[in-house]
């Protein structure tokens, strides 16, 4: 029987040898993503910038009746509408964002909410509402307050659970690595519009636990490697280690990516934009493995010597365990 | 590592059995195949977003609770001096920022006032704490501030009170199973699954439901009214229908005394009926003992005097009283339709909020959309599944074929757990599941991998799988502890399907270990055992 092997064996691509122009456009990336979070901003959805999101069926049309609908809710005079299409041609969302100076008024959304309802209704028999999220502006703004939070704790506390568990540059690199991938997944939020709600910062959650997974399974093999090899140069030791780890790194990010594409394409719509942001970010988590965690322990000068010593009473342990002198 | 003693393998077969079989009736009850009553029936809660149903954030609205507390401070400050003995005469009364400040006017009764107050301002509590402080200032003027303690003990009252009040309205509506608890201080969230018209629930729980029959001030002139002007003593009072205030002076809001009056809380029964005369929907209740006879002498003193009912705040009409009404129940009308007259009677029997809630957020999934989440998201899962298996066995062969089998058992045992902890499946959470199924896979991939290499190295069969194993958990388990924490993070941080999301995932992640590394491991040890094969297809 023959098996399928993504990566052939004894794959040594010298992936190191180009980490300066690699750090070079990772950074100028990074750097635009933040640009475009702050020139173009971002999507925010219900839960972040409150308001409403009502979606609504229409079940006896064959397409929504969105420009009759448009004038219908204008006419309350809260503002203009978005109406998008989702889904079939006669389902459609209907967002409202807040007027401004809505946090005095704590009912002023669901107040909203009731009135574009009961006018969606009144105005279109066919209308079948099924679905309601209506977020008022302090809760919009704890939904966020709380979203970042979970975010930033996140990211420090698998960063310091790396540097318990190998070295404190070890940690850097992985703080760095997730800097990049959360980054850069925001920015390209920023960059399609897509809505960016509560969803998506779990999407940033499982993305950040996900993207360490590769980091660790490199590390894993670079601590090993140092080990072994205590008189490797560091980039020779990190390539090598890289291209091990490359079969696995690229069958993982498969089973992940087969399991994405199924839920993005034939799964629910109103999933799609957390679905994207983990598929976004399986690939950016994959190259920042690669080209943002390994190369940072150069400069950090990480050498076999200063881990060695650190490690070598296990080291002895398990060296005279395998009956070596 | 070919050594598993027997009293191991069967351990391992019970945990995966038991798990498996807590996940039947959840799995019959999605393909919709009854499972025997009689038979213990742990279940998967569908999350709101999937089995349809409302979600409501309401926050009560805090400084009303301490207004109304300087209120009925006053009132009680008021009625103690009123009966004191010498009487003790106050003057120049205000409520304003959050304390309440009078003048005792001879100031030879400083001391007898302080005596006459104390009593009010000791806590209910047992903690022995004051609920209000009291200082005395230029010789005369007393101020009442309410202490923290004092505040915080009357919020959690009044929450309580208004989360049995919610309860009992959800209750009337015939809906089944709501949830609903206090989220922090002044919250209360609901979730109402299936509920088939959440804007009937939220204009009954929007309704305070506060009933007050108060004397009209004939005294107050129309002019006056309508400049919001209210004479000494007396409060203006808004209609709430425009159309009932044009029959009355064409203000659309009347003065009322602003005490005297009697509240609509001490009720045995409200219900709808028709006025008998005109056939209008009005609202019949019934007093209590205490409240009805409260009502008797309010109305028996007061004949061919004006009074208004008032609800909320708002008056719904200001009948004359004829005679003196002294059987204890009396008609509300106010231009009702049968509807909001029903509505009026089941939030008056289930008794007044003691504060205003408003709904903050609200979450509403119809069953349509729910449905469809569903099937879509199986169907994901199941094509998914079957791609990445298919992806699996063509990359390992056999080591491919048992990382699969644990994978269907990874599945079935999360879904056990779930049920037998009876926990909610969210939307995300069948995403967190497709992504369990992806992540569980990295494992064996990692096993795989190793295996794979340690071969290439030359070790032979036995020694390859064996380090493959040792060399690749350490890995498995650092990438582990890390979503742990991603997914510690969400639960604590996120709401509701998040949370079912992050719930998912972290049965995942301890399940996957043990289908993954530990029950492989026992495959692939018991067929090197079997077989004993000198080389493998990896």
């Amino acid at each position: 029987m023959k098996l399928l092997k993504l990566i052939p064996d004894n794959t040594n691509i010298r992936f190191l040898r180009w980490r300066v122009p690699f750090y070079a456009v990772s950074l100028l990336l990074m750097a635009l993503s933040i640009g475009l979070v702050f020139t173009k901003g971002l999507n925010w959805g219900v839960d972040f910038a409150g308001g409403q999101m009502i979606r609504v069926t229409f079940t006896q049309s064959a397409e929504a009746p969105v420009a009759e609908l448009r004038a219908n809710v204008d006419a309350l005079g809260f503002g203009e509408p978005t109406i998008q299409r989702f889904g079939k041609p006669n389902e459609v969302s209907i967002r409202m964002k807040l007027p401004e100076g809505a946090e005095r008024d704590p009912a002023l959304s669901d107040t909203m909410a009731r009135k574009i309802i009961a006018t969606v209704q009144t105005k279109h028999s066919d209308a079948r509402i099924d679905g309601v999220d209506s977020v008022s502006g302090k809760v919009s703004d704890e939904l966020w307050k709380t979203g970042g939070i979970a975010l930033v704790l996140a990211m420090i506390g698998i960063s310091i659970y790396i540097w318990i568990r190998f070295e404190w540059q070890f940690g850097v690199g992985a703080l760095f690595a997730l800097l990049h991938d959360v980054t850069l997944t925001v920015g390209l939020f920023a960059l399609t519009q897509m809505e960016f709600d509560l969803n998506i910062v779990a999407a940033l959650l499982t993305l950040i636990g996900y993207s360490l997974n590769d980091n660790i399974v490199v590390y894993d093999r670079i601590r090993e490697n140092l080990k072994k090899y205590r008189r490797m140069p560091m980039p020779e030791l990190l390539d090598l280690s890289v291209n091990e780890t490359l079969s696995r790194t690229i069958v993982t990010s498969t089973s992940l990516l087969i399991t994405l594409v199924a839920l993005l394409v034939l799964g629910p719509d109103v999933i799609f934009g957390f679905t994207a942001a983990i598929t976004l970010g399986i690939f950016v988590g994959t190259y920042s493995s690669i080209y943002m965690a390994a190369p940072i322990l150069i400069w950090l000068k990480v050498t076999s010597s200063s881990f060695v010593q650190q490690e070598s009473e296990m080291d002895r342990q398990e060296r005279l365990a395998r009956g070596q002198s | 590592m070919l050594d598993f003693p027997r009293w191991k393998q069967a351990w391992y077969w019970f945990v995966t059995l038991a798990c498996v079989i807590a996940a039947l009736p959840s799995m019959l009850s999605l393909a919709s195949v009854p499972w025997p009553s009689a038979l213990p029936r742990p279940m998967v809660n569908l999350g709101l977003d999937l089995a349809g149903g409302s979600r409501l954030l309401l926050e009560a609205q805090s400084e009303q609770v301490a207004r109304q507390r300087l209120e009925t401070m006053e009132e009680s400050v008021r009625a103690r001096f009123r009966l004191a003995e010498p009487r003790i005469r106050i003057g120049d009364i205000s409520s304003r920022g959050g304390s309440l400040t009078f003048m005792v006017e001879d100031p030879g009764q400083v001391d007898a006032a302080r005596e006459q107050i104390l009593p009010l301002t000791s806590g209910a509590g047992l903690t022995g704490q004051r609920d209000w402080d009291i200082k005395v200032e230029d010789g005369n003027r007393f101020i009442l501030t309410p202490t923290k303690a004092g505040i915080d003990q009357a919020i959690d009252s009044a929450m309580e009170t208004a989360i049995e009040v919610v309860r009992k309205r959800i209750d009337a509506l015939g809906t089944r199973e709501p949830d609903i608890r206090r989220l922090g201080d002044y919250r209360i969230d609901i979730q109402v699954p299936g509920l088939k018209d959440p804007a009937a629930l939220k204009e009954l729980l929007g309704k305070t439901a506060k009933l007050e029959f108060k004397l009209v001030d004939t005294t107050a002139s129309p002019t006056d009214i309508a400049q919001g002007i209210a004479p000494p003593g007396s409060e203006i009072v808004p209609y709430a229908d425009p159309a009932n205030a044009a029959n009355s002076g064409g203000v659309g809001a009347i003065a009322v005394k602003r005490l005297g009056g009697i509240k609509g809380d001490q009720l045995t029964d409200a219900k709808q009926s028709f006025e008998p005369q005109t056939n209008e929907p009005v609202v019949s209740i019934t007093f209590d003992q205490q409240g009805g006879a409260k009502f008797a002498k309010l109305t028996s003193e007061n004949v061919n005097r004006p009074f208004a009912i008032i609800l909320d705040g708002k008056v719904l009409s200001a009948p004359n009283i004829n005679e003196p009404i002294l059987g204890g129940s009396a008609q509300i009308s106010g231009s009702f339709t049968v509807e909001s007259a029903n509505q009026l009677a089941i939030a008056l029997r289930s008794g007044a909020l003691p504060v205003d809630l408003k709904v903050v957020e609200e979450r509403t999934v119809g069953p349509d959309l729910g449905a469809d989440s569903i099937e879509k998201g199986m169907i994901a899962m199941l094509v998914g599944t079957v791609a990445l298996m298919t992806f699996i066995v063509a990359t390992y062969g056999r080591f491919g074929v048992y990382a699969c089998i644990a994978l269907v058992l990874n599945v079935l045992m999360i879904l056990g757990v779930m049920a037998v902890a009876n926990t909610t499946l969210t939307l995300p959470g069948i995403a967190g599941f497709v992504l369990t199924i992806g992540a569980a896979v990295d494992a064996n991939v990692l096993i795989n991998e190793r295996i794979r290499e340690e071969r290439a190295k030359g070790r032979r069969v036995v020694q390859a799988v064996e380090t493959g194993y040792k060399e690749a958990s350490r890995a498995i388990f650092d990438a582990n502890i890390t979503n742990v924490i991603a997914a510690v993070l969400m639960f604590l941080f996120g709401t509701g399907p998040i949370r079912g999301f992050a719930v998912v995932l972290m049965i995942g992640i301890v399940t996957s270990v043990f289908t993954a590394v530990t029950l492989t491991r026992m495959w692939v040890a018991n067929w090197l055992r079997r077989a004993r094969p000198s080389d493998i297809v990896l």
